[in-house]
């Protein structure tokens, strides 16, 4: 039936890329060891690559392998490490905070994701106006991903990208103060 | 026939919905912050195949912000982990409760 519609490579690609996804997501939030946690997301975010690969976000999709399979995951892998957490298993050792945390929980995700389901079987989701309509940059696929993207984060969201920068500048900064010892700090006040 | 954009919009909320789970039930701050990363790729997700769909760039440019706010989050993020590790010796965050009225 969905052979009959759809191509079958799309269908593997898709089926594969979502496996990937949802599979190393549960694994994420059901392992007792955070480094399991951590190498599942990994996983998570190969498949992300994977489907943005097929909607012809290939950039993107460098980046994602790049920076959050790259720099995300070592970042907490190294401070997994650099405290000694791995192996804490206080999900199943302390009670509850809340009575009933978990079914609440539950509920709540089933109800949200039930009805973002049925909001898109029940209406027509895409209302947006397309590149053509609006003067907008339309998509590339393949080489051209890059020049497309490239122009509009340049021209189109250049006040945006700057922003970026100051945000950088911001949390690296906010990461060397709160990593500093106070000792430090006492002796900068002592100099003043 | 391409796959139809609505297949990856129910993964992306299926992906949305798991991070939000673990959120919600985890209680070491590492694992919320996993789970926050979850939360981030399924909404680009949702971001690059709107912008597949409709043929416009845009959703891209927004991915490519998210993911500078994304790493930056993460930056200062664990360091208030590693100091918040250094006074207290844990990441349980039903530890920190001194803000409670």
């Amino acid at each position: 039936m969905i052979a009959a519609t759809y191509a079958i490579p799309d269908v593997i690609v898709f089926v594969i890329a979502s496996l990937l996804m949802l599979v190393g997501a549960v694994f994420v939030i059901t392992m007792k060891n955070p480094v399991h946690s951590a190498l599942s997301l990994i996983m998570t975010f190969f498949g992300v690559a994977i489907a943005f690969i097929e909607l012809d976000a290939h950039f993107l999709a460098a980046v994602e392998v790049i920076v959050y399979a790259g720099a995300i995951v070592v970042l907490f892998l190294f401070v997994i490490m650099f405290l000694g957490v791995d192996r804490d298993d206080v999900d199943a050792n302390t009670p509850e905070p809340l009575v009933a945390q978990r079914p609440l929980a539950a509920l709540g995700v089933v109800i949200t994701v039930v009805g973002i389901i049925t909001m898109l079987a029940h209406s027509h989701w895409v209302t947006g106006a397309t590149a053509a309509a609006t003067n907008g940059v339309p998509t590339e696929g393949g080489n051209n991903n890059i020049n497309a993207l490239g122009s509009a984060v340049f021209t189109t969201y250049l006040y945006a990208f700057e922003i970026t920068a100051a945000l950088l500048i911001i949390a690296v900064v906010g990461a060397v103060v709160l990593a500093r010892k106070e000792r430090a700090l006492d002796l900068v006040a002592e100099d003043a | 026939m391409t796959i139809p954009a609505s297949w990856y919009l129910i993964v992306a909320a299926m992906l949305f919905g798991i991070g939000a789970f673990g959120l919600l039930t985890r209680r070491n701050a590492l694992i919320m912050f996993m789970c926050v990363e979850l939360m981030l790729n399924a909404v680009n997700l949702t971001f690059v195949t709107f912008a597949h769909s409709l043929k416009d760039i845009g959703g891209q440019a927004a991915v490519f912000f998210i993911l500078v706010v994304a790493a930056a989050e993460v930056t200062v993020g664990l360091g208030i982990v590693v100091a918040v590790f250094r006074r207290r010796s844990s990441t349980t965050v039903d530890e920190l409760s001194e803000l409670k009225g």
